[in-house]
């Protein structure tokens, strides 16, 4: 039996304070047992001879000092098994379907462990997701974390679903498992993931975990951790091919900045601490894949940035340690397109893994280098023309102005189910691309244009 | 020699523990708890010392024991540097991954330098030689272009009593000293002392990168300091990378400091396939790696720039030009701040310590060219990447950085979001060696080099300005003569400036290459003028199809033979259009 202590001393914001304690390990789980028979967690933050500091998971709120306080002797571990598969559970990591408890296989460290750059794989596959301007110009590969840079009232969400749904590695049967992590999003948008993974069917490989808006803030904080050892227990211990969808991590950020202000920390830019480069780093370095393993895990985290200010410390900071992100537009949305995925600020920078001979084909370079650069001009034209005039563009900038007009209509927008293969995609560039006049397609490499560009293939056909 | 001491943990916060009962000295070596993580003394009050850990501390409980070592923290310096590649706090990562596995666990110290290789060495002193720090004892080949050269270690001197050639561990004793000191082929040397040197020496050569507009518009002298700020994902690591594959250094020490996994991967993979242009030699040969990625602990991170920099001025020791980049030291900077809040000492500027500035000088400091103890010559050249929250350079790692350096590679968002690549903003960035390595640049290149760099400063100036009318009113209402500067300015930038990291041909450009292109960039655009001003039609010269070709030409591997012909077809062209030119 553990110990119970009532020596509670002080209680401010999520934290309490123990004295007279026995040794307690920095770390260690703890239980706080209320005057009304309910029991809270939490972990010790601060440990030394005289005090303890514990932080409290599901908030301090009915907590006095007569709590009694159980140190368990242990870091958080989560109980995972195969049996995960299929299974909803809460943002601490006990189903809430239910479902019987999860029968452990292991029990896992819920911090992980650095993966050692020596042991990184630096090859990886093309994973398809079926849209268009992520496949075509900001391609996706296995062990990648590529974030979503969004904002309140886009499709995020559903552009993440479509992602789940249709991901796959192209001559690989195997589908991606999901591991779902919410963190403090509203019911009724969990409601609408939920929903669509039961209507899929895609459910039975997800592991869902669930920290509502209603839910404690501090929760939030082992949240996403749980979700990736459950991913690197998939992926590394039954070698499967993991896609992890964290959201939101502007709401981790909030309970990490929460905690940070009740512990009364030096705050850093815009009251989050300083520290939240390397907490967020210790999340989204989770991904990858590694030399000597069949597994893998991919990440798509999901943030809203509050007022669509990239330069605003979550998004600057995950920015900083993603490889590129997708940006939901909020002009695109407005002009009803759907997805509204802006390339331009967007960046794939493991791209090049990916795409060539070996994964998708020999011009995709081109294609994307074409389209992005006819796409920029276009949209730059757009300003122009506000300022003098359609009349004054010349037929060339005219060609570039519809061009804009018609890559956002039919290469961006596409169907909420619209599942294009890569070749679709790739066609529809040069499609595209052959609107222009060729004496603007210069960047483009002779050898290719001739192989694939349709005023040649026409000729070759003939 | 080493005198341990014990004692216990009094309190565990983070990779901040406190400990009681041992009396070491700062930044002496302590190991805590039962797992021995390794530590170093970084605060002493009354009867309580401070240790920063370089490992996590999850589950360590007060009252654990602690053993001080009596020693600071130490990096191996000796052959089978080249081609590693460490942790923060010199831990070899294969070795670790044999060890341990896949993912870093906690409490396995391991030398930096493997202790079974046997190294040929050869003697370059005999008995009866005086020696004193620094001088070189004899050498090791220690890859196929680097000879290692075995150094007294800077705080010893005496008499050779014997010195022996053949096959060594690094341990092994190569010989002694009539004091009784023994010689290996390896010595330790505490972190953060820099190594002694007789004096620093005026840089004036040239660090040739092989990326234009550095070399061209903002050269960085070997021995002096550079840095590149830029918000994420405009091109910090990929410039730290081309730096560490093409300039010529004859060692490069990386420091991966608190970023991707990924990228040292590639590093990996990439280096030992690249040859050195001018040896011919893998890369990988001439190169150390530290890796402490972000989410490695943020003490040996704060480490990891330490252990780089001595590498770096060991190599020096032995008369070497080396390159040290690091990437990034915001996060260096960063790792500073987390364990000064721990330490709850007063916060400066956006919570860092009020030391911040005195450490980053003190490290751009270890930089320069130097006359050494042994007579020789050798410099340090220090590349710092800065990440500026949000983009911001009036933040303060920024801007106590840019008090230290003389070369300044802004690198602008905008610019790289137009995928205009190195995407160094040519108006805000500047060089103060300019001045220093002009002779050299006169001396080895051309002497027009100065007009023709003045040149393009003064037409990417003028560029600047004009662009600001044509956001007003349009282009077609500026005179012909400024059309056409637009235009030749679009060259300058398109393909001078613009150079793909990724292209075979173009990642690296020899600095003769770089002149003949930029000289025939302005022969062209003198043409141009000329043209235009015997009457032809701004439209006709805008046609013409030359000024693509010598787009094109840039990525040809027989660059010569190939502008020649552009040339032959640029005096084609005008002839053309009724003009005698270039
Ligand atoms: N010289 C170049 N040539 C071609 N592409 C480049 C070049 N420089 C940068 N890029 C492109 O920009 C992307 C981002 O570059 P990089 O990773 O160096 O940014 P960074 O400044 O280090 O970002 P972070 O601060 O997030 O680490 C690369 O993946 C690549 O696509
Ligand atoms: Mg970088």
């Amino acid at each position: 039996m553990t110990k119970e202590y009532h020596t509670i001393t002080d209680i401010a914001g999520p934290l309490i304070f123990v004295e007279k304690t026995e040794p307690i390990g920095f770390g260690e789980l703890v239980n706080i047992m209320l005057p009304d028979g309910s029991m809270k967690r939490g972990q010790v933050l601060d440990t030394s001879s005289d005090i303890v500091v514990v932080q409290v998971f599901e908030g301090t709120a009915g907590i006095d000092k007569e709590s009694g306080v159980c140190f368990l002797g242990e870091t958080i571990k989560l109980s995972v098994s195969l049996g995960m598969l299929g299974r909803i559970l809460d943002g601490s990591g006990e189903p809430i379907d239910g479902g019987p408890k999860i029968v452990p296989d292991e029990r896992m460290d819920i911090n992980g462990s650095a993966i050692n750059p020596w042991a990184r794989d630096s090859e990886s596959q093309f994973i398809q997701t079926g849209i268009s301007t992520i496949d075509g110009l900001l391609t996706l590969v296995r062990g990648q974390k590529l974030p979503l840079f969004s904002g309140s009232g886009l499709p995020h969400n559903e552009i993440a679903l479509q992602i789940a749904r249709q991901a796959k590695v192209k001559g690989e049967g195997e589908e991606f498992a999901v591991v779902f992590a919410a963190m403090g999003i509203t019911n009724e948008e969990a409601q609408y993931f939920m929903k669509d993974f039961e209507r899929t069917g895609a459910l039975k490989r997800a592991v869902v975990f669930l920290n509502l808006a209603d839910d404690p803030a501090v929760e939030r904080l082992i949240t996403p951790r749980l979700a990736l050892t459950a991913a690197e227990y998939l992926a590394y211990t039954h070698d499967m091919h993991i896609l992890v969808i964290l959201t939101d991590m502007t709401n981790y950020a909030e309970s990490l900045r929460e905690i940070s202000a009740a512990r009364e920390e030096v705050p850093g830019r815009r009251g989050y601490p300083g520290y939240m480069y390397t907490d967020l780093a210790t999340i989204y370095e989770r991904a990858g894949k590694i030399k000597n393993k069949k597994g893998s895990i991919t990440q798509i985290p999901i943030l809203s940035i509050p007022g669509d200010d990239w330069t605003h410390p979550v998004a600057d900071l995950t920015g900083y340690i993603t490889e590129g992100q997708i940006a939901i537009s909020r002009e695109l949305h407005r002009k009803g397109i759907y997805p509204p995925i802006n390339p331009l600020p967007s960046l794939s920078r493991l791209m090049g893994r990916g795409i060539g001979e070996k994964n998708t084909r020999g011009d995709h370079r081109a294609v994307e280098q074409g389209l992005y650069a006819a796409y920029a001009e276009g949209r730059d034209l757009r300003g122009l023309v506000a300022i003098v005039g359609k009349d004054a563009l010349s037929e060339r900038d005219n060609r570039f102005l519809m061009f804009a007009d018609v890559f956002e209509d039919r290469y961006i927008r596409q169907g909420r189910d619209e599942d294009r293969s890569i070749e679709q995609t790739l066609e529809l560039g040069w499609e595209l691309l052959a609107t222009l006049p060729e004496s603007a397609l210069t960047r483009i490499d002779r050898r290719i244009l001739e192989k694939y560009h349709p005023a040649y293939r026409k000729k070759h056909s003939k | 020699m080493m005198k341990t001491a014990k004692g216990e943990i009094y309190r565990v916060a983070g990779p901040v523990v406190t400990v009681t009962g041992i009396r070491p000295r700062m930044y002496d070596v302590v190991f805590v708890g039962h797992l021995n993580l390794m530590g170093e003394v970084i605060q002493i009050r009354n009867d309580k010392s401070v240790i920063q850990v370089y490992e996590d501390t999850s589950g360590v409980k007060p009252g654990e024991p602690v053993t001080a070592s009596g020693s600071p923290l130490m990096v191996e310096l000796g052959p089978g540097l080249l081609t590693s590649i460490y942790d923060g706090i010199q831990r070899p990562l294969p070795v670790l991954n044999k060890k341990m596995g896949d993912f870093i666990s906690r409490g396995l110290s391991e030398p930096g330098l493997d202790r079974s290789k046997k190294w040929k060495f050869e003697s370059a002193v005999k008995k009866g030689s005086k020696v004193v720090g620094g001088s070189i004892l004899g050498a090791v080949q220690e890859t196929k272009n680097t000879e290692h050269r075995i150094l007294v270690p800077p705080t010893t001197s005496g008499t050779i009593e014997d010195i022996a050639d053949g096959k060594f561990c690094v341990e092994e004793p190569i010989g002694h000293l009539t004091d009784g000191t023994v010689l290996s082929l390896m010595h330790r040397w505490p972190m953060r002392v820099p190594r002694p040197v007789i004096d620093k020496l005026m840089p004036d050569i040239p660090l040739i990168t092989g990326q234009r507009i550095c070399d061209t518009l903002f050269p960085v002298a070997k021995g002096g300091t550079a840095c590149i700020p830029g918000g994420f994902g405009t091109g910090k690591t990929v410039m730290q990378h081309q730096l560490a594959k093409w300039s010529d250094a004859e060692i490069v020490v990386y420091i991966g400091c608190g970023e991707r996994g990924n990228e040292m991967t590639e590093v990996l993979t990439e280096f030992p396939k690249l040859k050195d242009p001018r040896t011919g030699a893998p890369l990988m040969e001439r190169t150390v790696l530290i890796a402490n990625t972000s989410n490695m602990p943020v003490a040996a991170r704060e480490a990891s720039v330490y252990t780089g920099i001595t590498i770096a001025e060991y190599y020096r020791d032995m008369g070497y030009g080396v390159s040290l980049m690091a990437d990034s030291t915001s996060r260096w900077a960063e790792a500073m701040r987390e364990i000064s809040s721990r330490l709850e000492e007063m916060p400066g500027e956006e919570g860092y310590p009020a030391y911040l500035s005195a450490k980053l000088a003190a490290f751009y400091e270890r930089s320069g060219r130097a006359h050494l103890l042994n007579g020789k010559e050798g410099s340090i050249t220090i590349i710092g990447a800065v990440s500026p929250a949000g983009a911001d350079f009036s933040e303060p790692i920024t801007q106590n950085t840019l008090r230290m350096v003389k070369v300044f590679w802004a690198l602008d968002s905008k610019l790289a979001q137009r995928r205009h690549f190195p995407a160094i903003n040519w108006l805000t960035s500047y060089s103060l060696y300019m001045n220093t390595l002009e002779p050299w640049f006169d001396r080895e290149v051309s002497t027009d080099w100065k007009m023709l760099r003045m040149k393009t400063m003064e037409l990417l100036q003028k560029e600047a300005e004009l662009s600001e009318i044509v956001q007003l009113v349009g282009s077609d209402s500026l005179p012909e003569h400024d059309q056409l500067t637009l235009e030749i300015a679009r060259y300058i930038r398109e393909i001078f400036l613009q150079q793909h990291a990724y292209h075979e041909v173009d990642s690296y450009c020899s600095i003769q290459k770089q002149y003949s292109l930029l000289r025939t960039i302005h022969e062209y655009g003198a043409a141009c003028y000329d043209a235009l001003e015997k009457g032809v039609l701004l439209t006709d010269i805008f046609k013409m199809k030359s000024s693509g070709l010598l787009a094109k030409a840039k990525f040809e591997l027989d660059f010569d033979h190939e502008l020649e012909k552009v040339v032959a077809e640029m005096k084609k062209e005008f002839k053309s259009l009724g003009v005698e030119a270039m």
